[in-house]
């Protein structure tokens, strides 16, 4: 093939915009600005619930709130103490019950696979994140509460369905951080001659120990706020209960749906208190959680 | 891992020489093995009893209804036996109800959620995207029973009402939008909802379009494209299917939500075309009527609980099943 044979193209500076590029700069303009706009309306929600529940659940907050139980809802004063109180039990008896399996499920998957029974579990675990809570609280009702044994309503019952809740985001996080620990170090371990146990507990889980946690604190986090699956285990009271098992237990985000549900000012005064100090509980745990992952020595 | 001062190495001050000699060990690993698997597979067994247990508790109220009655039943009139099932249980109302706020959240979130990952990967300034999204996702950490008081007690009146009389006013011709506004109702409640599942959307979005090759757009914009145009014909075409992924998480998210959705929806057995109507989904009228039921009403929201179940089964599978096929970039995203 000859050039020579083909009439030069006219020459065309590159200063001059071709035809139609004006409006394609129209529209990439157009596009940039809706562009952050969907972000400004993005961030919107967040800051007006922020603000809300500050302005309104600011004064709320005070000794009494957490240390007096709900008058009835039409009067003034009181507190949340008997939720606070079912919170921490359930929460401490849930956290108890999942994150140690958790972190065991993490180990045989990471540490004794890949075979087809870890690629089963891993598979399930990521199925029950999308489990709706509504449905594992039918489900511990059906187990626990009337299945076997009758054990009734209760904090224990409670626990368990917050627990299955909390079990997969436990196991996810886990698997993750314990795949970020170099082989080096087991490799290390192995060649001063320890076992594949002694491996694991003295030096993975160790090396790994922040991530665990952050990932732990994670579904500490998720766990406290859960509504739905309490009010079909726990029930719901608004007095103190220390029973283990057998009479309804209570919980701030019931009392605040109780509260926020019912047509007295001072009852949903209170549940904007509530609302406050559950999300300063929720950040406080996601905030810490992220701040002993940065600074984990191990991390992505 | 601390790194210790080089010394001398000296013999391990360890008398029972724990790790070699004894025969203690030997035992340990298979033991540690199998606890650690036999906790591996509870993940299972839970799941497998979930089934079981729920399914059974609720067949007899398959086994009366039969399955597509159940499922398009329109009158759920419980009754209060404790033997049998007396009631008469169509849960198509709360069927349709988890249906159209579900559509309605994934409408108003699918196209921001998107809009926001491009905004994150493409456009916001280096020193802002990262404080950004996590801003973002810091609104996944808010508990749903926040969001259902903030949008009964403060969106719902002061935002979403007048929206909603405005809306009807211009438009209360069209079935969709006829009147009267109760406040709360379908509407609203699929509104938070968006609120609710767009973090999840958006985180996904954002890793699916982060790993695009840099190539191509490099390739898009050699070729004299503008940005616009590099995002719509080389990026967002190649993340299709993290999208729908993304989408199909979301909507597991908003067909299970509960506490948000009872607190708006309105929480009546009845259903109607018209987006301002009030209802109820699956999962807010177990949460509603749960607590003053008989045994047998109970039975019968377990059977709702079963058929929500399968369904949010089905959208997750199929989501992770995309996602997986992707590659394994999911990690606080997906949980």
């Amino acid at each position: 093939m000859s050039t020579s044979t083909l009439t030069p193209a006219p020459h065309v500076p590159l200063s001059v915009s071709p035809p139609g590029s004006g409006r394609r700069r129209f529209k990439n303009n157009v596009a940039t600005v809706a562009l952050t706009a969907a972000m400004v309306i993005a961030m919107i929600p967040l800051v007006l619930i922020i603000f809300e529940i500050t302005r309104r659940g600011i004064g709320v907050m005070s000794l009494e709130f957490f240390t007096a139980t709900e008058p009835p809802p039409r009067r003034e004063g009181g507190g949340y103490a008997a939720g606070f109180f079912g919170t921490l039990y359930i929460m401490a008896l849930a956290v108890v019950m999942s994150i140690p399996f958790g972190i065991a499920t993490a180990v045989y998957i990471v540490e004794y696979g890949p075979n087809r029974l870890t690629a089963a579990i891993r598979f399930f675990t990521d199925v029950m994140t999308g489990i709706p809570s509504i449905f594992v609280g039918l489900f511990v009702y059906g187990l626990l509460v009337i299945g076997w044994g009758s054990l009734g309503f209760g904090t224990f019952v409670g626990a368990v369905a917050i627990a299955v809740m909390m079990l997969p985001i436990v196991t996810r996080s886990a698997e993750e951080m314990l795949r970020l620990v170099p082989n080096e170090l087991r490799n290390a371990s192995y060649g001063l001659g320890a076992r594949k146990w002694q491996t694991i507990v003295h030096t993975v889980l160790p090396a790994a120990a922040p991530g665990l946690t952050t990932g732990s604190m994670l579904a500490v986090a998720r766990g406290i706020g859960e509504t739905a699956p309490l009010l079909l285990t726990a029930f719901g009271t608004g007095i103190i209960v220390n029973a283990f098992q057998g009479s309804p237990q209570g919980a701030v985000p019931m009392q605040l749906y109780r509260g926020a549900t019912q047509p007295f000012e001072a009852g949903i005064d209170r549940a904007w208190g509530a609302a406050l100090s559950l999300f300063l509980l929720v950040l406080l745990f996601t905030v810490i959680a992220r701040w002993i992952g940065s600074r984990a020595s191990v991390s992505r | 891992m601390s790194t210790e001062a080089p010394e001398a190495p000296q013999a391990p001050e360890d008398p029972q020489r724990r790790t070699l000699q004894s025969s203690r060990g030997r035992f340990a690993d298979p033991i540690f093995k199998w606890t650690v698997a036999a906790c591996g597979t509870t993940v299972l067994v839970i799941l497998a009893l979930m089934v079981f247990r729920t399914t059974t508790e609720a067949w007899p109220v398959f086994a009366k209804e039969g399955f597509f009655g159940f499922l398009f039943g329109q009158t759920w009139d419980s009754g209060g036996s404790r033997t049998e099932i007396t009631g008469t249980y169509g849960a198509w109302p709360f069927i349709y109800g988890t249906l159209v706020t579900a559509t309605i959240a994934i409408a108003i979130a699918l196209p921001l959620a998107i809009m926001v990952a491009v905004y994150l990967t493409h456009l916001a300034p280096r020193r802002l995207a990262k404080p950004l999204s996590y801003t973002v996702e810091l609104l996944a950490a808010v508990p749903s029973v926040i969001f259902g008081l903030w949008g009964l007690h403060w969106f719902l009146p002061n935002v979403m009402r007048p929206f909603f009389e405005l809306v009807e006013s211009t438009l209360g011709w069209f079935f969709l939008f006829e009147g009267p506004v109760r406040g709360v109702g379908y509407f609203p409640a699929g509104i938070v909802l968006a609120i609710m599942i767009l973090p999840i959307m958006t985180a996904i979005i954002r890793e699916v379009i982060a790993v695009q090759p840099l190539e191509q757009q490099m390739a898009g914009y050699a070729l004299g494209s503008t940005r616009w145009e590099v995002i719509t014909k080389v990026v967002l075409p190649s993340s299709f299917s993290g999208i729908v992924a993304a989408s199909m998480l979301g909507l597991g998210r908003a067909l299970g939500e509960t506490i948000a959705v009872l607190m708006l929806i309105g929480g009546s057995q009845s259903w109607g075309a018209s987006l301002f109507g009030t209802g109820s989904s699956m999962a807010s009228h177990i949460a509603a009527t749960f607590g003053e039921s008989s045994p047998e009403a109970r039975t019968g929201l377990m059977a709702i609980g079963v058929a929500l179940f399968l369904v949010t089964m089905i959208v997750n599978i199929l989501a992770r099943v995309i996602v997986w096929r992707l590659g394994q970039f999911t990690g606080d995203a997906a949980v």
